[in-house]
């Protein structure tokens, strides 16, 4: 298979909304088979940076590159997004809704690979049902597959376990395993840490648009939310990012 | 204009940005298969195009005869008003699962997708208009249907709906992301394509007129063709910058 | 400073106009046929003259946002283009009331369909009015679809100039500022120049604010970044 990109960079990259900086001079380099959890409180810039990424909000100031490439229209056939809506036509069954966005992706041979991927899914029993009869977890697994069905390089995942049950968080996760392991670049942005071991492989805090932390992916739960409170809380101090970064990043600082 | 994200293309030899033709049929393929599923647009757009045409016909009627001059104008306004109707429900339905920032994503040329998103529209306003024609024609006892000026009329309807929708795709799609979308659309859209409505009507009255004024009729349509050309342009060059620049 | 002394100047010549100009128009020669009323003319031509050109700034104005969209320039092309919106919407009414008085006068009515530069200029005051609307409640994404109405709002003036000159005119021909009297066609001239530095200088205030609020925020954003606002969000 062609691959669009095996590194994404962002230098500098911020943005402003009027008198609002939801994001301040963030840089980052994710490298192919990294699965990076994103984690911050509300309002931390995540799903900005989450859209910068995915080439959906322009930066303000800085750039993004695709294996040393500014973004094309090309690049976005290797990009999947999972985001806190479904991105799925409700009035379209689950089947119509991946055919299109195969489609759309110019996958070859649309139909095989739509019905793989319900099957993979678990949702071919529904895959003929109008998209809006589904339940939040059904329709979180169609978005699952409607993000994946291109084979994208770079999986950009807002919250991708809320709305999910036991059985189709461990799908997710061995997906999105074997996704890692094929050589995709994952971003998470997620709070159910639990979920989050032996998947991520490096962790991210954003506070006030601002990169607190990169580093290593804590080993258990307690750790990703030890991690958290230090470094994404509000009440954390800026000041005590230092420590444990890897590679601190932000320009304030 | 369009920046760095059209100036390249499979040439590169990555992966495959989806081609122009394609992606623009997918789209207007999915938009018509979901229509086909909800019918709510087609049905609102003719029954609410059928509402102002008998409105039109109360107001005008005089001594149980209705005045015949305002056919034309009568025939377009109402196609117009539907389809501000029509658009603002096909960017709604966008907006519900966010499907238009799926779109946006697509490895294509993002004009791929406003004229996927344009022949959608435009094919459902012909059904509206399908209905319509009619309808005018029962009303105000005019001659739309007479074999030799139907054919003409349709030219002068595909081309005008073509011009119509193209302003308002464009408008449609910016304000889909916008705070008061519904009461913006008809403010923007109305007073921009107001030159495809005077050659719409005064093309239509010509076809009307007894004996048939088809050298004027003629005059009207090319003019037309012009306009759909300026507005389809414009549009296509402002398209990708405008969707991009969020 | 070069441009505040440029600005002074502007202010001045404007300030002089304003003074010279009325007088000037007072004892201008009646026109023999239309009267007092022609006095409008002096007014009328030069408000829709800054009328189309705003138009056209405006449309220039979005082309440059456009072109620079996502750096930093990008937000003064859309201060000018909002500015200029502005004006064309204030010289636009000026020209929409002078116009009507003068036809009463000349036509017997006081507004005529079917001429091709007054549904042109009602248009396209039509347009920029929606364009102020949409930039006051269109809410976050308002300057991309104001950069979209400006440039539509440009293309669109040939295209309804030709959709209503097929229905024949009847607007005084605008060549007769070539044949007018000397004694009119100066303070003509001085008027129409002018209303022309007028607009220059409320198009560069109307900037200045706009420039002003751009560095309101970049110093906000700063401060942020320095600790001194945090408390703030």
């Amino acid at each position: 298979m062609d691959t669009p990109f095996d590194r994404v960079t962002a230098r500098g990259v911020s943005k402003v909304y009027g008198r609002q900086r939801a994001l301040g001079a963030v840089n980052l380099e994710l490298a192919a088979g990294e699965a990076v959890a994103l984690l911050g409180p509300n309002g931390a810039g995540k799903s900005t940076l989450l859209g910068i990424l995915g080439t959906l909000v322009r930066p303000s100031t800085g750039e993004l590159l695709f294996s040393d490439e500014p973004p094309a229209a090309w690049h976005r056939a290797g990009i999947g997004v999972l985001g806190h809506e479904s991105l799925c036509y409700g009035e379209l069954t689950g089947r119509e809704n991946l055919l299109f966005f195969a489609r759309l992706y110019s996958v070859a041979r649309p139909a095989e690979r739509s019905a793989e991927w319900l099957a993979r899914l678990g949702i071919e029993h529904a895959a003929d049902r109008p998209a809006r009869t589904y339940s939040r977890g059904m329709l979180q697994r169609l978005a699952l597959g409607r993000a994946l069905i291109h084979g994208p390089r770079l999986l950009l995942l807002d919250e991708p376990f809320t709305g999910l049950d036991r059985e189709g968080v461990a799908l997710l996760r061995s997906l999105l395993v074997a996704e890692r392991d094929r050589g995709a670049i994952l971003l998470i942005i997620s709070h159910e840490f639990a979920s989050l071991v032996d998947l991520a492989t490096r962790a991210l805090v954003l506070r006030r648009g601002r990169l607190v932390h990169d580093g290593p992916a804590p080993l258990t739960a307690d750790g990703w939310r030890v991690l958290y409170e230090e470094q994404g809380s509000s009440a954390a101090r800026p000041a005590g990012a230092a420590g444990q970064t890897a590679s601190p990043s932000g320009a304030g600082g | 204009m369009l920046g760095p994200e059209t100036a390249r293309d499979r040439s590169q030899g990555g992966p495959r940005e989806g081609s122009f033709v394609k992606t623009a049929l997918a789209v207007a393929h999915k938009d018509l298969l979901v229509e086909l599923r909800a019918k709510e647009i087609l049905l609102a757009m003719a029954f609410f195009a059928a509402v102002v045409v008998l409105l039109f016909a109360f107001a005008f009627t005089h001594e149980g005869r209705a005045n015949t001059d305002a056919t034309a104008g009568i025939l377009w306004i109402a196609v117009a008003l539907a389809g501000t109707l029509g658009l603002s429900r096909a960017f709604e339905r966008e907006r519900e699962g966010d499907t238009l920032r799926a779109l946006l994503l697509a490895p294509a040329p993002r004009s791929a997708i406003y004229v996927g998103k344009l022949a959608g529209i435009v094919l459902l306003m012909l059904v509206t208009e399908a209905c319509t024609v009619p309808l005018v024609s029962l009303l105000f006892d005019a001659p739309l249907l007479a074999a030799e000026r139907l054919p003409h009329l349709w030219l002068l309807l595909v081309l005008g709906t073509v011009g119509y929708a193209a302003v308002g795709s464009l408008f449609g799609a910016l304000l889909a992301r916008t705070r008061g979308r519904d009461i913006l659309l008809g403010i923007l859209l109305y007073p921009i394509i107001v030159p495809v409505l005077i050659a719409g009507a005064r093309g239509t009255e010509a076809l009307l007129a007894r004996p048939l004024d088809r050298a004027t009729a003629w005059f009207w349509t090319e003019l037309l063709l012009v306009f759909d050309t300026v507005f389809i342009t414009v549009a296509l060059w402002v398209y990708e910058p405008l969707m991009a620049s969020e | 400073m070069k441009r505040g002394g440029l600005f002074l100047a502007l202010v001045a010549v404007t300030a002089l106009g304003l003074a010279v100009v009325p007088s000037l128009i007072i004892n201008a020669p009646t026109e023999p046929t239309m009267g007092f009323i022609q006095r409008i003319f002096y007014y009328h031509v030069a408000t829709a003259w800054l009328t189309f050109l705003s138009a056209f700034v405006c449309a220039g104005a979005s082309i440059g946002y456009l072109a620079n969209v996502g750096s930093k320039s990008a937000q003064r092309w859309d201060g000018l283009a909002m500015a200029a919106a502005e004006l064309t919407v204030v010289f636009g009414t000026c020209m929409l009331v002078t116009g009507p008085l003068w036809g009463r006068k000349a036509w017997g009515v006081w507004w005529v369909w079917k001429d091709v530069r007054l549904m042109t200029a009602l248009l396209l005051w039509f347009i920029f009015v929606a364009y102020l609307l949409v930039r006051r409640f269109g809410g976050p994404g308002s300057a991309r679809l104001g950069a979209g109405l400006g440039i539509f709002a440009a293309a669109d003036v040939p295209l309804i100039y030709t959709s209503v000159f097929f229905w024949r005119t009847q607007h005084p021909k605008a060549t007769v500022v070539t044949s007018l009297d000397p004694g009119i066609l100066l303070p003509f001239l001085l008027a129409l120049a002018t209303f022309t530095v007028l607009y220059v200088v409320l198009l560069w205030l109307r900037m200045g604010l706009e420039t002003a609020r751009i560095r309101l925020e970049d110093l906000q954003l700063a401060a942020e970044d320095a600790g001194l606002l945090d408390e703030m969000r």
